[in-house]
């Protein structure tokens, strides 16, 4: 693999195609789980774990895995490594495990997993296979993150509560406040608040594609559609 | 005819060959990690109720010594519940009790309520409500600590009439913006001592805690 498509690789996970803001795929657990930062990462960094460990892994067999049963031998391949990850976080991160409870075993059922090993790790070996694994997870957990920072801070004026779940006691001073004496934003916590967010950012990301397409265009350069559509525009 | 039977045999072993080797590897991490697991969600459960019943006032090994107890309407349960009984000295201390309030706003209010010997409140902690963010869900200590007035009180010194919210003419404190939380909550603490007070002989026979298999008191705070 060479260095270029690694980079196309990453940043196709991290912006052009991102599964947050540009597929709109697993959109359950964002909307769910991103009421805080801690949470947002959390959940994202075990899908992120989840998609490396599921696209290494489907990668090698993809050729010895029947056509017409490739989807069920996925999806068994895919509860494996979630349960793994429900197993070691039960045991070593006892009480995160707790707050993001059955959001963890629903990773097998976020589509954005099978969409890429259907899409990408069935087509690709191993390494390529393992890096867009990366690159969508980091991606969704970089959504997940900003959506909590903004839901967290709108709604209770702080950052980074909760981070003694996953550090232990010691990350008890470390929340940050933000807004003192702040009396709460319900409906920020609430989940209108998360598609109000996701809607912000959306739109964030396609302004700035936008923006950035414009830019190229003035300079007469052909570039592709901002929403990863490689259609080439026709205005 | 052949070659489709061919072909389906080749299917379904590839798939038993993938299905044997996920649960080997399930089984594998399953042994790494249980003991763990065990060790953290009794852990959680001792920090849960060391909240209602100060360590200090038991001795025993209080996640060992449970008795089930079978559904009753002053518990508000409709199922068996399990209470974790406290001895010091080898003589009763403490009980656990888990008393569920039908009533919240939105649904059931599962509480565990502490009660020693002579009939006081230990401690009452909310263990799961579905109440109204930032409204009704005060009544959890991790946003509040209105739940611990319930400390120290008993049916000797409040009376019946004294156990409701001072909107309904009580004597328990509540906050502005829910009432029927708190309603309910104080109703089933109440309940909890009522079942208390009618059942301590029984709650405290010794007999029952050996017959206990540490499998079944696994399930209660779940």
């Amino acid at each position: 693999m060479t260095s270029q498509e690694f980079k196309d690789i990453m940043h196709n996970g991290l912006w052009k195609q991102n599964t947050g803001v540009v597929q709109i795929l697993g959109m359950c657990p964002l909307l769910a789980v991103s009421n805080s930062v801690v949470n947002a990462v959390s959940l994202g960094l075990a899908t992120t774990l989840v998609m490396v460990l599921s696209g290494a892994s489907i990668s090698p067999i993809r050729n010895l895995v029947p056509n017409e049963i490739r989807i069920p031998v996925y999806i068994l391949i895919i509860a494996v490594l979630v349960t793994v990850v429900q197993y070691l976080m039960n045991a070593y991160m006892y009480s995160l495990y707790i707050v993001l409870g059955i959001f963890i075993p629903l990773i097998v059922t976020n589509c954005i997993v099978l969409a890429r090993i259907e899409a990408f790790a069935g087509k690709n070996p191993v390494l390529p296979a393992a890096v867009d694994g990366l690159a969508m997870g980091l991606g969704l957990t970089a959504v997940l993150t900003i959506l909590g920072g903004m839901r967290e801070i709108v709604g209770h004026g702080t950052l980074l509560s909760g981070l003694d779940l996953a550090l232990g006691d010691i990350a008890k001073g470390w929340v940050i406040t933000v807004i003192p004496d702040y009396h709460g934003f319900l409906l920020a916590i609430l989940p209108p608040g998360a598609f109000i967010g996701l809607g912000l950012l959306i739109a964030g990301k396609n302004w700035l594609s936008l923006r950035a397409g414009n830019k190229l265009r003035s300079k007469k350069i052909n570039i592709p559609n901002p929403m990863g559509n490689p259609a080439p525009l026709t205005s | 005819m052949k070659r489709i039977a061919k072909a389906s045999v080749r299917t379904a072993v590839n798939l038993l060959f993938f299905s044997v080797i996920g649960t080997a590897i399930l089984a594998y991490t399953f042994e790494l990690t249980h003991e763990l697991i065990a060790q953290s969600e009794n852990a959680a459960k001792l920090k849960l109720i060391n909240q209602v019943v100060p360590a200090k006032l038991y001795d025993n090994d209080l996640l060992q010594s449970t008795i089930n107890l079978p559904p009753s309407s002053l518990l508000g349960s409709e199922q068996d519940t399990i209470a974790y009984r406290g001895f010091l000295n080898s003589r009763p201390a403490v009980v656990v009790l888990q008393a569920i309030a039908p009533d919240g706003y939105s649904g059931k209010i599962t509480l565990l309520v502490g009660v020693d010997f002579a009939g006081s409140i230990t401690g009452v902690r909310v263990i799961a409500h579905n109440e109204t963010p930032g409204l009704g869900d005060y009544i959890d200590i991790a946003k509040n600590k209105w739940i611990n007035l319930f400390s120290g009180l008993s049916n000797e010194h409040y009376q019946e009439a004294d156990w409701k919210v001072k909107k309904d003419s009580g004597k328990i404190d509540y906050m502005a913006g829910a009432t029927v939380t708190p309603r309910a909550v104080v109703k089933a603490v109440h309940k909890a001592l009522l079942y208390y007070a009618t059942n301590r002989e029984h709650l405290f026979a010794q007999s029952a805690s050996s017959l206990e298999d540490s499998s079944q008191h696994n399930e209660v705070t779940k």
